[in-house]
C-alpha cells in the first residue's frame, strides 16, 4: 500500500515534481582565454526535513534541499563551485568527474569546517550523467543524512562529429533538446532510527511522491531521465519501467546506449546512467516506475508517468 | 469545634482546643504551598532549560491488544514518552500501510489509541508491525502466528467453557475423589498429606509469580510492573490473612475452602495464560496438552480434602469446593482469549500467588500445632517427603504443559 496522508512541501522548501526539472546552471562568464567560466553556489546547511507524510528528519543538505541542486554543465568548460558550510559538522563536496587531487574534496583536500568556504575548479569532463556528495568521514552518515546531488554535463556537439545530432539533444538549450522532457531521478533513502537499515526509500526524498501525484508526460515527446542511485546500506537499487522497454547509457558517457531494449536496469551505490524511452505507440494512462525490490518500492519508492496527449 | 470525647467541662479548656484544629490546618498548608510555590517557580522560570542538550523527546510505546479479524489487524497502544507521541506512519511486514488511528492525533503519556490497519493477513504465518513516529522512531510488534482472535460470541465461548472444565474443575473434582482412601490415614499419613499440599502450593506460588513478572515485563514501564506483582501478592496476602483469622484460626473446612479460593485465584490467572496463548496463535490446543494440565491439577484436588479429612462435610460441599477451586480457570479462558493487555493478567496472577501464600502459612501452621510439643514441626520424615512430592509431582506433571 501507501503512506497515509501529505507532505508539507511549503515548509520543506522543494515540491518533488519542481525537483524533476530544476536544473542549477549556475552563472557564466568569460575567460581571458575566450573559455567558458561556469560558476556555482552552494551552501551546507542542517535542515529538518519531511520525508514521508508526518516522518521528520533532520537532514543535512545542500542549498536546503534534498537531493542538493542539479549541477548542469556543458563539456569542456571551466567550472568553479563556490562552497560555504554553514553546517554544524566539517562537510565537503566530491565530485564525481576528472579533477586534480586538491579538488577531491576528501579530508585534507577542500574539507570545509563550519563557517568556512572553499572553491573546487577544474573541468567538466568527461560528459555523462554524474554526481557528487559530501566525502567527510563519517562517510556513510553523511551520505544517507542528505549529501548528495546530480551533477550532469551535457556534451559539446562540436567534439563529437559523428554523434552531433544525439549530441545536441544531449545539450540543455538547443531546439533539439527541447524536444525531449527530461527529468532527474535520484533514488534515496532515509534511515529514521539509525539502526543501518532505511526506513524510507524514495526517489527524490519524499515517499510515494509521484505516486500519489503522477508525472505528466507528453505522449507524443521522447523521456530522457538522469537516473542516480545514492542509496546507503543497501547494496543495489534499481529501476523498472511498466508496459515500455527503455535504452540505457550507463554513466552517460556514450552517445550510443550501452543497454538497448531493457525494462530494468540496476544500479549499485553511486551508479548512474540516462534512461531514454518514449510512449508515442501507447495509450494514454497511468504507468508505473519502481525499483524491483519490491521491498522499497513498498517502502516509499514508487512513482506513475501519466501519460497524456496534450498537458492540461 | 469540640473534639469528641473530650467533656467541655468549661471553656477554659475547649479554647485551646479548638487553635491545634486550626494549627494543624496551618501546618498542613505549610508543605502544600511551598510546593505550589516551586512547581510554579520552575514553569515559570525555566532553571532547567540548561538541560536541554538538544536530545529528541524519550519515546515508548507499547502494544497491549492485538486483534486479528476479518477486517485486518488491530492494535491497542500505549505511549509512555516523555511528551505526547505522534504515530506518523505504520508499516506491515516493511510495507507502508493505509491506518486509521482512533482517536487520532497525540498520544499523551499513559493514554491509549487504536490503530487500525485493513491488512489481509494469512492464517499461520508471521506478521510483523512496525510503527513510525514523526521522530522516525520505530516500535514493532511481532505477530508470531496469525490466527483470527476470538470474539465475543457464543460458539467460542461454549467450547472456552469446556476446555476450561477439562482444565481446572474436572482434575479437581478427580483429587477429591480420593477422599474416601484418604481419610483411613493415620497421623503419619495426614502430616504426608498436609505436607504435600504446601509442597503444590509451594510450586504454585513460584509459577504464579514467575509467570506474573514476565508478563508485567511486557507492560508499559509506567505500570511499575514488578513492583506491582510483589506489592499485589503482599496486599493479598495479608488481606486474606486478617480475613481467614478474622474468625480465629481456619481448620477444616474453612481451611479447605481456603485452600480452593487460593487454588481458583491461580487457575484463573492459568486460564487467562492459556487463553491469551491460543488468542494470539502461540500454542496449538493439542489432546496432549489438555491432558497435561487435568494431570497436573489433579494434586490441587488432593490438597484441598486433606484437612477435611477427619471433619466429613455434607456431599455439596465437595461440589462447591471443586467450583471455587476449578470454576475460574473456566473464566480466565474467557477472558484470556479476547486478547487482553498483559498488565492485567499480571495483576490476576499476582493475587492468586498471595492467596496461595496465605493457604500455605495456614496449612503449615496446622501442620506445626499437630506436631504439638516436640518441635519437629515440619522435620519430620512424614512431612518431608509429603513436601517433597507435592513439589515433585507439580514439577513432572508441569513438563507436559511447558512448551
Amino acid at each position: 500500500m501507501i503512506t497515509v496522508g501529505g507532505v508539507d512541501e511549503a515548509r520543506n522548501g522543494f515540491d518533488p515534481t519542481k525537483l524533476l526539472t530544476d536544473w542549477d546552471r549556475g552563472t557564466v562568464s568569460q575567460l581571458p582565454d575566450g573559455r567558458t567560466l561556469r560558476t556555482f553556489e552552494i551552501t551546507a546547511e542542517d535542515k529538518e526535513i519531511e520525508i514521508a507524510p508526518g516522518i521528520m528528519f533532520l537532514a543535512w543538505t545542500y542549498n536546503g534541499r534534498v537531493p542538493g541542486p542539479s549541477l548542469r554543465a556543458t563539456e569542456g568548460e571551466r567550472l568553479r563551485i563556490v562552497f560555504k558550510n554553514y553546517g554544524s559538522h566539517p562537510h565537503s563536496m566530491h565530485f564525481h568527474g576528472i579533477h586534480a587531487a586538491r579538488m577531491d574534496g576528501v579530508p585534507g583536500a577542500g574539507l570545509v569546517a563550519p563557517g568556512e568556504e572553499f572553491v573546487y575548479e577544474f573541468d567538466a569532463r568527461p560528459f555523462g550523467c554524474h554526481l557528487y556528495h559530501c566525502h567527510a568521514l563519517p562517510l556513510k552518515r553523511h551520505i544517507h543524512k542528505g549529501m548528495y546531488g546530480a551533477f550532469v554535463i551535457d556534451p559539446d556537439p562540436t567534439r563529437h562529429p559523428e554523434y552531433e545530432a544525439v549530441a545536441r539533444s544531449r545539450l540543455l538549450g538547443t531546439a533539439e533538446n527541447a524536444e525531449w522532457q527530461e527529468l532527474v531521478m535520484v533514488m534515496n533513502a532515509f534511515d529514521t532510527n539509525f539502526d543501518g537499515k532505511n526506513e524510507v526509500y524514495a526517489v527524490n526524498t519524499v515517499a510515494h511522491a509521484y505516486a500519489k501525484k503522477p508525472i505528466k508526460i507528453l505522449r507524443d515527446k521522447p523521456v530522457r531521465v538522469y537516473l542516480i542511485n545514492v542509496i546507503e546500506f543497501d547494496p543495489i537499487n534499481s529501476f523498472h519501467l511498466h508496459a515500455n522497454f527503455f535504452e540505457y547509457f550507463n554513466q552517460g558517457t556514450t552517445l550510443t546506449p550501452t543497454l538497448k531494449t531493457v525494462d530494468l536496469i540496476t544500479q549499485c551505490q553511486a551508479e548512474r546512467g540516462i534512461l531514454e524511452f518514449h510512449f508515442t505507440e501507447h495509450e494514454p494512462g497511468l504507468y508505473m516506475f519502481h525499483p524491483h525490490q519490491s521491498e522499497f518500492t513498498e517502502l516509499g519508492w514508487v512513482g506513475m508517468f501519466d501519460v497524456v496527449e496534450t498537458v492540461s | 469545634m469540640n473534639q469528641a470525647g473530650r467533656p467541655p467541662s468549661n471553656a477554659a479548656t475547649t479554647l485551646p482546643v479548638g487553635r491545634p484544629g486550626r494549627a494543624s490546618l496551618f501546618w498542613i498548608a505549610i508543605p502544600f504551598t511551598v510546593l505550589g510555590l516551586a512547581m510554579a517557580w520552575l514553569i515559570g522560570t525555566d532553571p532547567l532549560s540548561s538541560f536541554r542538550n538538544g536530545a529528541p523527546p524519550v519515546e515508548k510505546l507499547t502494544f497491549e491488544r492485538t486483534i486479528l479479524g476479518s477486517d485486518g489487524v488491530r492494535l491497542l497502544v500505549r505511549a509512555g514518552g516523555s511528551q505526547p507521541m505522534t504515530i506518523a506512519q505504520v508499516q506491515v511486514d516493511d510495507a507502508y500501510w493505509q491506518f486509521t488511528q482512533t482517536p487520532p492525533g497525540p498520544i499523551a503519556r499513559g493514554a491509549t489509541a487504536w490503530v487500525q490497519l485493513p491488512f489481509p493477513w494469512v492464517v499461520g504465518e508471521a506478521h510483523g508491525v512496525k510503527i513510525l513516529t514523526n521522530t522516525g522512531a520505530t516500535f514493532k510488534r511481532e505477530i508470531p502466528v496469525a490466527v483470527a482472535t476470538p470474539t465475543v460470541d457464543s460458539m467460542s465461548f461454549v467450547s472456552q467453557a469446556a476446555l476450561g472444565v477439562f482444565v481446572g474443575i474436572l482434575p479437581v473434582a478427580i483429587g477429591l475423589m480420593f477422599y474416601p482412601v484418604l481419610r483411613g490415614v493415620g497421623r503419619n499419613g495426614m502430616d504426608f498429606l498436609l505436607a504435600l499440599t504446601v509442597g503444590l502450593l509451594a510450586f504454585l506460588v513460584i509459577d504464579a509469580v514467575a509467570e506474573a513478572l514476565e508478563l508485567a515485563g511486557e507492560a508499559a514501564a509506567l505500570f511499575q510492573g514488578p513492583v506491582m506483582v510483589i506489592l499485589t501478592t503482599m496486599g493479598s496476602f495479608l488481606l486474606l490473612m486478617a480475613v481467614g483469622r478474622s474468625r480465629g484460626t481456619p481448620t477444616g473446612l474453612a481451611l479447605s475452602t481456603f485452600i480452593a479460593l487460593g487454588i481458583g485465584l491461580h487457575n484463573l490467572g492459568e486460564g487467562l495464560a492459556i487463553g491469551a496463548s491460543f488468542a494470539s496463535g502461540a500454542a496449538d490446543l493439542g489432546i496432549f496438552l489438555v491432558l497435561g494440565f487435568t494431570l497436573h491439577n489433579i494434586t490441587e484436588g488432593i490438597g484441598i480434602a486433606a484437612p477435611i479429612l477427619k471433619v466429613r462435610p455434607p456431599l455439596w460441599t465437595f461440589a462447591g469446593l471443586t467450583l471455587l477451586a476449578g470454576g475460574p480457570a473456566v473464566a480466565g479462558l474467557w477472558i484470556g482469549s479476547l486478547a487482553y493487555a498483559p498488565q492485567w493478567s499480571a495483576l490476576a496472577l499476582a493475587v492468586g500467588a498471595g492467596a496461595i501464600l496465605q493457604v500455605i502459612a495456614e496449612v503449615g501452621s496446622l501442620l506445626v500445632r499437630r506436631s504439638g510439643e516436640t518441635h519437629v514441626s515440619f522435620f519430620t520424615p512424614a512431612a518431608m517427603t509429603g513436601l517433597a512430592t507435592g513439589a515433585g509431582l507439580m514439577y513432572v506433571t508441569a513438563m507436559l504443559v511447558k512448551i
